[in-house]
């Protein structure tokens, strides 16, 4: 009797054991997106911060330009690696990776725990940084999210707070590639059996081919940010003309890993897309093998471009050239996966419920964003546009409006199934709308302040550029707006209690998640599904 | 799965007796340790490779002229040619050295092909010894790969006595094959750069020691 409570202890902890020292991919899942919640509130804030300083020109809201840099560039990491990543990777990944390829659990599930903690330490450290000393005109560090040195060198920034942010980096850096070894091990080893790789759906697909993108691509950065922080501290001239060293080694290193991370940041969304346009089609995807291997070439080609976010470094004409046409490459298989998904909803019986309004959200607003993309790959034009409003309008338009959709999409789409309670799909489209009108507001009229000049990282601007920004602003509001809607929806659908079906989206719902209970139960498969 | 069972079946009624289970193998790691092994094998070379990349991008820099890096050549070339190109001086002393320092003339018109031998001077203006070290530069950055110097102040530490004056020379050519390079049909100036940085001595830093070994 006392042994089969100890037993039942075990396998259902409470309190601190549970949450704490936890093990259980689920629960895991879970502290991951209260964690990116967290850090999505909290970058929210900055970025609303900084759109009320920029509403109109001179300098209003922050007291000191260097506030202004060190409030973006903390909204740049903390969105980066504290709020999209653990959102898409650590939670939605731990949460439904083994339940879709019917495993019980993580491969590592101690190790697990260990990713998890290791962000949370990192995140601490971040915000730790914008108390300490950055250089001579305030604390924290202002160089932005790319620290290039000699901006981020003990000459641009002597303060402790760049030795802070390097350690949050080597934290959430050293806790993506544990969680990408946990992922490769459990997609390879521990799939049920018939699930063979071709069967796997494309969310899985989606997080195995990031986690060997993180594994490839952040031990550059682990290493560029080790060289900074000894050229800091310890007399190293890595990046020090003076010793021989080369500022733009730095720029190259980092944007090594730089230009695969914002695919780290997009594959698992288009992964959630591709489950949200199927279920709510009732087809399954279109071009299933196509949709997989896209993922793969963008993988292979995102290693091979990173020199398209230096052609003002100075670059000879043919390595402009090849980076240039190496980038539009990227536009095939990303191509393929739009159209993919516009053939899946073609013909289908579609249902607007409140996930497939994000997933066509994303598919939308990606495209544009991806357009964009190609406008500035283009050598001659990137260097007018270099630095300036568009490519804030771009890459917003991919992270901020793509994979932050995918984000909001899964959250929908596996909330019934997580809780078991069912949000009110009211206050969902409503979510949607506001963040929808309120992020394009926000964004498009960038590129016409982008194409007009408007550089970024700048706390003031001309009075010529006022009315777009101000444009930009009122958006900012109403997306702001839109972030507590989201909060309220949470509260409300846990005060309200419905209960949620085990499969409440129906046929067009064919992933195995939804073969088992609302929540479900602490351990799952543990008499492994066969699949045919 | 269920065939093989069936065959075992038939065999163990064929032979008339039982056949024991096959030990289990023992391996060293388990399959989700060799992945995960392997996985970290390769995150650990990855840093690995952001660390040689130093050693790498430098050589081939100093191969391949890239970035504007002079090459440095053993012997002359055989003849020079009838095309002009005019190669621009330059030299600036970086913040921490207290010299004084530039070309003697700002620039020459040669033939191509043809070496040629250039004056620098620096003068120091400390009370003490000071020991510097010279950077270079060519510009455009892509003829670097045809600009070669035969002999240059910037390949060692440069020491200078309080008050001193020295006299700098370069030997240089540029290789006649930058006239077939048609990226080059229409260039007639060359900028040579020079940068002083104050030495660094040897045992302060590692890194130093094989800057000034690289050059």
């Amino acid at each position: 009797m006392a042994n089969a409570a100890a037993h039942a202890e075990h396998h259902n902890p409470t309190g601190i054991r549970r949450w704490l020292f936890s093990t259980n991919h689920k629960d895991i899942g879970t502290l991951y997106l209260i964690e990116a919640i967290f850090a999505g509130v909290l970058g929210g804030l900055f970025s609303a911060a900084m759109r009320a300083e920029l509403a109109e020109p001179g300098v209003q809201f922050f007291h000191s330009a260097h506030a202004f840099n060190a409030v973006a560039t903390a909204h740049g990491v903390i969105m980066i690696f504290f709020m999209i990543m653990p959102a898409l990777i650590g939670g939605f990944g731990n949460w439904f990776v083994p339940l879709m390829i019917g495993a019980p659990d993580m491969a590592f599930p101690r190790m697990n725990n260990v990713s998890y903690w290791f962000l949370v330490a990192a995140l601490i450290l971040l915000v730790v940084s914008m108390f300490v000393p950055g250089d001579a005109e305030g604390t924290g560090f202002a160089g932005g999210w790319t620290i290039y040195p000699p901006l981020s060198s003990k000459a641009g920034q002597p303060g402790p707070a760049m030795d802070c942010v390097i350690f949050a980096l080597h934290l959430a850096g050293a806790s993506s590639i544990l969680g990408a070894i946990n992922f490769i091990t459990t997609i390879l080893n521990m799939r049920a059996p018939g699930m063979t790789l071709h069967k796997m759906p494309l969310f899985v697909w989606s997080i195995l081919v990031t986690a060997f993108l993180l594994l490839l691509a952040l031990p550059v950065l682990a290493g560029a940010i080790t060289m900074l922080l000894t050229d800091r501290n310890f007399g190293t001239t890595f990046f020090d003309p003076q010793g021989g060293g080369d500022p733009l080694l730095f720029q190259h290193l980092f944007w090594f890993f730089g230009h695969p991370e914002v695919y780290i940041l997009v594959l698992p969304a288009f992964g959630v897309i591709s489950q949200v346009i199927s279920t709510f089609s009732k087809k399954p995807v279109f071009g299933y093998l196509g949709m997989a291997y896209a993922m793969v070439a963008i993988d292979a080609i995102g290693f091979v471009v990173w020199a398209h976010h230096m052609y003002t470094v100075g670059m000879s004409f043919p390595a402009q050239a090849y980076f240039m046409v190496a980038t539009m490459v990227i536009a095939v298989p990303t191509g393929i996966k739009v159209f993919s998904w516009i053939a899946t909803m073609w013909g289908g019986s579609i249902e607007f419920r409140t996930p497939m309004l994000w997933a066509i959200g994303f598919i939308f607003l990606f495209t544009i964003g991806g357009v964009t993309g190609v406008v500035i790959s283009n050598a001659g034009v990137d260097r007018s546009l270099h630095d300036t409003y568009y490519v804030i309008a771009h890459f917003h338009y991919t992270m901020s409006l793509g994979a932050t959709f995918g984000i909001f999409c899964a959250w929908y789409y596996w909330f019934p199934k997580m809780t078991g309670y069912s949000y009110s799909e009211f206050l969902g489209k409503l979510h949607f709308w506001l963040t929808f009108i309120g992020v394009n507001l926000v964004f498009f009229p960038q590129h016409f302040l982008g194409l007009s000049g408007m550089p970024r990282r700048i706390v003031d601007y001309p009075d010529a550029f006022a009315g777009w920004n101000m444009v930009s602003s009122i958006g900012a509001a109403i997306s702001t707006v839109g972030m507590f809607v989201f909060l309220y929806t949470i509260a409300e659908a846990f005060m309200r209690k419905r209960r949620a079906a085990d499969n409440p989206w129906g046929v067009g719902a064919t992933t195995l998640e939804w073969t088992v209970s609302s929540p479900p139960p602490f351990h799952t498969f543990e008499t492994l599904p066969r699949i045919k | 799965m269920k065939k093989a069972k069936k065959k075992t079946g038939a065999k163990t009624r064929t032979s008339g007796k039982v056949i024991p289970p096959l030990a289990p193998r023992t391996y060293l790691l388990n399959r989700h340790q060799a992945v995960a092994l392997s996985c970290a094998v390769f995150a650990v070379a990855m840093v690995g490779a952001a660390y040689a990349a130093v050693p790498l991008y430098n050589w081939f820099c100093r191969t391949t002229g890239f970035g504007g890096t002079p090459l440095v050549a053993e012997e002359a070339p055989s003849a020079p040619i009838s095309r002009k190109i005019t190669v621009r001086f330059d030299g600036n002393v970086a913040g921490g050295l207290p010299w004084t320092f530039g070309p003697d003339q700002s620039s020459v018109t040669i033939n191509i092909g043809q070496t040629t031998l250039f004056h620098y001077t620096a003068k120091s203006f400390s009370r003490t010894e000071t020991e510097g070290i010279a950077s270079y530069n060519v510009s455009p950055p892509e003829a670097a790969g045809y600009f070669n110097k035969l002999q240059c102040f910037c390949f060692t530490n440069q020491k200078l006595g309080p008050g001193e004056k020295m006299d700098m020379p370069v030997v240089f050519f540029v290789d006649p094959a930058i006239d077939k390079d048609p990226q080059f049909r229409s260039l007639d100036t060359i900028t040579l750069s020079y940068t002083f940085f104050p030495a660094r001595k040897p045992a302060n830093s590692v890194s130093a020691v094989e800057g000034n070994k690289l050059r």
